[in-house]
């Protein structure tokens, strides 16, 4: 067990989309600080389970905890009651999440992008949110981008304008759902490159990605997920080296 | 000339052998569009010396009548009946759209209904009813529903022609502008509703800031042709006796008896507000075309 408090506490979430179960009792705990990698086959339920976690998508049953409060519900004795709309959008400023194709609103330019969430969400001045929002995009790379739209952008500045968005709102945690998988290959490396960095200041974050070799590289914590189940769980060494597991085994064959 | 050449004689010199620099490129010609617009341009010559050279379109008493106070004054309600109808029915269009994108299936229905009902009845029809109001409900109580009224008003002070006339035009504007409305926020991408969710930006914001201004790439060309459609439609309104552009040519050459060249009056004012209002489109549209474009 990690010595820091839990950052995350996901415990027994089931989802399931109709017929279709995607989640079928899924627990996991993410200490503060840490990154955690989730890898899997497609359809295994990583970024359903990621989504869970800032309530883009509900859960059946089982709860989500960031930095110990409740997603998406309040308990009430043995009773969990559903948010409004506005208080889980209150949550969500605190939890960064960023998208396999970017989602950056396409009519504001780079930096009205970043200062939108900021201004309208915690209250900001416009002129503080811009401060913060030109010193993010110094530290990934695109000061010169300030006033560019987004679709003059390439595919990889657009993914590091999303981290920067999603880094105005100064989360305690950062999720990525496949943020390199809409990339041209020459273009991953300059994305994981800011995440790298992320890591290296103790951000904790929890990253679905195909990349194993950045997993290799940044993981604290790699989670292999098959099938809507955590089928195990290790650092890095361990679980892409030495797994356990013959499913674990069967998926690096097939990616490595 | 045979359609497949020969294949050339190995001994014979290559094309261009002169060197490429030497060959012009010869772009095709196309005989027939010259002759099309030959026979355009004269129909188009006739037409306009027709005009000019028939008396019977009787030029001198448009000019006495086209700027004449009446007929400005005329063009002027006219402009406010557009300008009431759009405002009126896209507000109204607006919540209706929203009504019928509603989790609950009763408001969907509702607006689904209400999109039926005003585009099924005619809108001469419909006018006539709103203009026959006061015959319906004598008075308008406001109070408690099925309950005690607090105030109450005759209709007729309500709802006058110019009341009934905005009504019908609004009520019958919201029911094309809910479908172009609603068109417009399914046309936005998904994802833009989810990052602003994920960003936990407010929900009118979310609207305001992120969907409907992208939405409004979709809506702005359907927008413009309603409105230049219910410029148009205020004609209709001349069946209600309210003095606006077509109503006022017919009280005109009602009494002079001069159709022809007041109808060109009537024409000529027509066209002009809906060429400005092309060149309205026009920027509007650039304006929501912001990043759009690399």
């Amino acid at each position: 067990m990690s010595p820091q408090p839990a950052m995350v506490e996901v415990r027994a979430v089931h989802k399931s989309f109709g017929p279709l179960d995607v989640l079928k009792g899924v627990d996991l705990r993410v200490a503060a600080g840490e990154v955690t990698v989730v890898i899997g086959p497609s359809g295994s339920g990583k970024s359903t389970l990621l989504r869970t976690l800032n309530h883009l998508e509900k859960v059946d049953s089982g709860t989500v905890a960031v930095d110990g409060t409740l997603i998406g519900y309040r308990r009430s004795g043995d009773r969990l009651y559903e948010l409004r709309e506005r208080e889980i959008l209150r949550q969500r400023t605190r939890i960064g999440f960023v998208f396999q194709d970017f989602h950056l609103f396409p009519h504001l330019t780079v930096v009205e992008n970043l200062t939108e969430a900021p201004v309208s969400a915690l209250g900001r001045s416009r002129k503080a949110a811009t401060a913060t929002a030109l010193a993010l995009l110094d530290r990934v790379g695109l000061a010169d981008k300030a006033d560019a739209y987004p679709r003059q952008l390439s595919g990889g500045q657009q993914q590091r304008v999303a981290i920067a968005r999603a880094l105005a709102l100064e989360p305690k945690l950062l999720l990525f759902d496949e943020p390199t998988s809409a990339l041209d290959p020459e273009l991953v490396g300059e994305v994981l490159d800011v995440i790298k960095d992320l890591a290296r200041r103790g951000t904790t974050m929890i990253v679905v990605t195909h990349e194993i070799g950045f997993a290799r590289e940044v993981a604290d914590t790699v989670v292999f997920m098959a099938d809507g189940r955590i089928v195990e769980q290790g650092p890095p060494g361990q679980l892409l080296d030495a797994p356990r597991e013959a499913r674990t085994r069967a998926f690096l064959a097939k990616v490595l | 000339m045979p359609l497949t050449a020969e294949p050339p004689a190995a001994t014979s010199a290559p094309p261009g052998a002169d060197g490429p620099e030497t060959l012009r490129v010869v772009p095709v010609r196309h005989p027939w569009r010259w002759a099309a617009v030959a026979v355009t341009a004269v129909l188009l010559a006739q037409f306009v010396h027709g005009l000019a050279t028939n008396p019977a379109w009787e030029w001198a008493v448009f000019a006495q009548y086209v700027t004449a106070p009446a007929v400005l004054h005329a063009v002027g309600t006219t402009l406010r009946l557009t300008a009431y109808g759009t405002a009126l029915g896209f507000a109204l269009g607006i919540v209706l759209a929203f009504l019928r994108l509603s989790a609950s299936p009763f408001l969907r229905a509702v607006a689904h209904g209400y999109v039926w009902v005003f585009r099924s009845v005619p809108l001469i029809v419909q006018l006539l009813f709103w203009f026959n109001l006061a015959y319906l409900y004598r008075r308008i109580d406001l109070g408690v529903p099925f309950g005690p009224g607090f105030f109450s008003f005759p209709t007729t002070d309500l709802v006058g022609a110019m009341g009934a006339a905005v009504l019908g035009l609004a009520l019958h504007q919201a029911a094309y502008a809910a479908e172009i409305v609603r068109g417009g926020v399914l046309a936005v991408d998904a994802g833009q509703r989810e990052a602003a969710a994920a960003l936990g930006i407010p929900r009118l914001r979310q609207l305001r800031r992120i969907v409907l201004p992208q939405a409004m790439r979709a809506i702005a060309p359907n927008a413009a042709n309603e409105v230049i459609s219910l410029f148009k439609g205020t004609s209709i309104v001349s069946v209600m006796a309210i003095g606006e552009l077509f109503y006022q040519v017919q009280v005109i050459y009602g009494r002079t008896g001069r159709v022809v060249p007041l109808l060109m009056v009537a024409t000529v004012w027509y066209l002009l507000l809906t060429g400005a209002l092309s060149v309205l489109q026009h920027h509007v549209e650039r304006h929501f075309a912001k990043g759009a474009t690399r």
